[in-house]
């Protein structure tokens, strides 16, 4: 980096400050994440204006009016006026049961979003977890073996799944239901995170800050939890973004297959599924989805790859 | 030789592991093989318990587990669908994902590196720049979504068809014309299992490259005067080579679990559809030889790229 005035200004700042610059920098980045923000925001009011104060109804089928394209106004003669879609117009269409494409897509983007963070929550959890601990404990030794390779080697045994085999056969197994699609996907991917956590801890582990912890005899517990593991979660949580994407992505792919979140639910991937079939008559029905995945997951990667870039020093210097 | 005896025992060892955990996995969830057909009226409770006896499935688990490995070894192993040898029924499976796996991957690897050896070298340029988005864009887009796209695009353009092996009716024609026909049943899925490692590994290359391509013992060679060429790929590249020797050891399970989608969408006989098709049925022994097969294939891909690690980088001593 060159030494200017402004990166002197800023290293008065907090380091989250200036990591922040550093990612204002890189435009693709900073435009995904303020399209994400904005995704969250319209997530929720579609949440509230699909459940709560119904205005945009899923759920509503309308046979006479199957199969319309994007832009189709609504006919009063074939369908009662409170059915109507808001503003009397058919904003993306209306698929095979004359459902409202506009209102499903509203209410998958809050379930997609949902599954997408709770399974990496999970992965996140889990992750942070043991690698947590094989970081911390790993010289102890349990029977004939230490904490840390005992971790590791599970990690490994993960690691050699083939993981969406693994995750199509427990889903297939399972009764069809959304909690068990975002558990599955969660406990397959926490391995990259175990990982990262785990090499941020040994290298912490024998820092000063944690060495005067100790000697202040704060429990162990509290040193690993409010002591290392804030320092340690910054890659995790960068590489979290990505796993957002990628369970997304793990989500429609199962819903092609016929093992996704089953119907109650809408989500993108399942929209996406039940309208392939019609692809030459409503091709609306596959491309609406399908464009919907492909730009959430890209803003969520570019995103993720920009904080990765910002947050990691090491990389910053080769920019 | 005592590394190699002691990586081998632990990827043994390792092996036992995962065929206890997915065995447990697919035995301990809910769904048995005699309740795929629940409705059929002609099969009778004791049926139902004739089945669950031909296949030990009321001993405990551990003793089905024994059974399972014993079949294996001695391959008397039996499907539950249709009482076929799994061993026969998998190799054949695997004959015909073979080729696409095996373009897949030369797609793969003869894209990737002209391609992010270039966006190295020119970075910042317009060419790095969309590379890099369409990286971003492939790795983001639903691998079916995108074979779809392509099937219409290609039926649509060349008035070909792309399902399954070869075109039905083609046994007779010139061989010429079924040598293409061939030729674009297997280009196109492979293509499409493809993308997504193009995708990747051409980041991969691309931030290789720039690491390599920083360091001093480069300048030196441009500043003796070298031609541009050879700093690149023999000082450059060959040294940028190393960790793509792990990478290619990874991407062998992708033969199972990758292809599953794409071996569905285009009529594919292999070993993914297999998987599903068991998976369906729940055919146990299918599932788990498939599992157990694909982890000796990680395995043995990582244990070979540890070997040529060795060769390769003199730091490293067996």
């Amino acid at each position: 980096m060159q030494p200017s005035t402004k990166t002197v200004s800023r290293a008065s700042q907090n380091p989250f400050m200036e990591n922040w610059d550093i990612f204002k920098r890189n435009k693709m980045a900073l435009a995904s994440f303020w399209f994400l923000i904005a995704l969250f925001a319209f997530a929720l009011l579609a949440k509230f204006f699909t459940q709560v104060i119904v205005i945009f109804d899923p759920h509503t089928v309308r046979l006479a009016e199957k199969f319309l394209p994007p832009f189709s106004a609504y006919n009063q003669a074939f369908t009662p006026l409170q059915n109507a879609p808001l503003g009397h117009i058919y904003l993306l269409g209306t698929d095979e049961l004359g459902r409202d494409v506009f209102a499903r897509m509203l209410e998958g983007t809050f379930v997609s979003l949902t599954v997408g963070f709770v399974a990496v929550g999970i992965s996140f959890s889990v992750g942070v977890f043991l690698g947590g601990i094989a970081g911390y404990y790993g010289r102890k030794r349990i029977l004939f073996s230490t904490v840390d390779s005992l971790i590791m080697r599970f990690v490994d045994v993960m690691l050699c799944f083939p993981t969406f085999f693994l995750i199509l056969t427990v889903v297939a197994l399972l009764p069809p239901n959304i909690y068990n699609i975002m558990i599955v996907i969660g406990l397959t991917s926490w391995m990259g995170t175990a990982r990262f956590v785990r090499a941020e801890f040994l290298a912490l582990r024998d820092q000063d800050f944690v060495q005067a912890a100790r000697a202040l005899a704060i429990p162990e517990m509290r040193i690993i939890f409010s002591h290392i593991t804030p320092n340690a979660l910054a890659p995790a949580l960068v590489s979290a973004t990505i796993g957002v994407a990628g369970a997304i992505l793990t989500e429609s792919a199962l819903s092609f297959l016929g093992f996704g979140v089953p119907p109650p639910f809408a989500t993108w991937g399942n929209i996406l599924s039940d309208g392939k079939r019609f692809i030459f008559d409503a091709p609306w029905l596959t491309f609406i989805p399908g464009f919907t995945i492909l730009i959430v997951v890209l803003a969520f990667n570019l995103c993720g790859e920009g904080l990765r870039e910002a947050f990691n020093p090491k990389l910053r210097k080769r920019i | 030789m005592s590394f190699i005896l002691k990586s081998l025992g632990e990827r043994i060892l390792l092996l036992v592991f995962i065929s206890i955990i997915s065995h447990a996995i697919v035995h301990l969830a809910p769904g048995e093989p005699s309740m795929v057909d629940p409705a059929n009226p002609r099969l009778k409770a004791e049926d139902i318990a004739l089945i669950r006896d031909a296949f030990h499935l009321d001993d405990p688990i551990h003793v089905q587990y024994f059974y399972w490995l014993r079949d294996l070894a001695t391959g008397q192993l039996k499907s539950f669908k249709d009482n076929q040898p799994v061993l026969k029924k998998i190799w054949d499976r695997f004959l015909n994902s073979l080729p696409l796996f095996i373009l897949g991957t030369i797609l793969t690897w003869s894209l990737a590196f002209p391609i992010g050896i270039r966006s190295a070298l020119n970075r910042g340029s317009v060419f790095d720049q969309t590379s890099t988005f369409l990286s971003y864009a492939l790795i983001s887009i639903p691998g079916f979504f995108l074979s779809y796209l392509c099937l219409i695009f290609v039926v649509k353009t060349f008035d070909v068809s792309v399902i399954g092996v070869q075109t039905f009716g083609m046994e007779n024609a010139p061989w010429i014309n079924q040598f293409m026909d061939k030729i674009w049943h297997l280009t196109i899925p492979s293509l499409m299992t493809a993308v997504g490692g193009i995708a990747i590994l051409s980041r991969y290359v691309r931030s290789q490259m720039l690491e390599v391509m920083s360091h001093d013992y480069i300048r030196t060679a441009r500043a003796k005067g070298l031609p541009e060429d050879a700093v690149v790929y023999r000082h450059g590249l060959r040294n940028a080579l190393l960790p793509f020797i792990t990478i290619f050891g990874l991407t062998i399970p992708s033969l199972i679990g990758g292809s599953v989608i794409f071996e569905y969408i285009f009529g594919w006989p292999g070993m993914g559809r297999l998987g599903y098709e068991a998976i369906l049925a729940r055919d146990f022994p299918v599932i788990l030889t498939l599992n157990f097969i694909s982890a000796v294939l990680v395995l043995i891909g990582t244990f070979i790229s540890d070997l040529l690690y060795a060769v390769a980088d003199p730091r490293i001593k067996l």
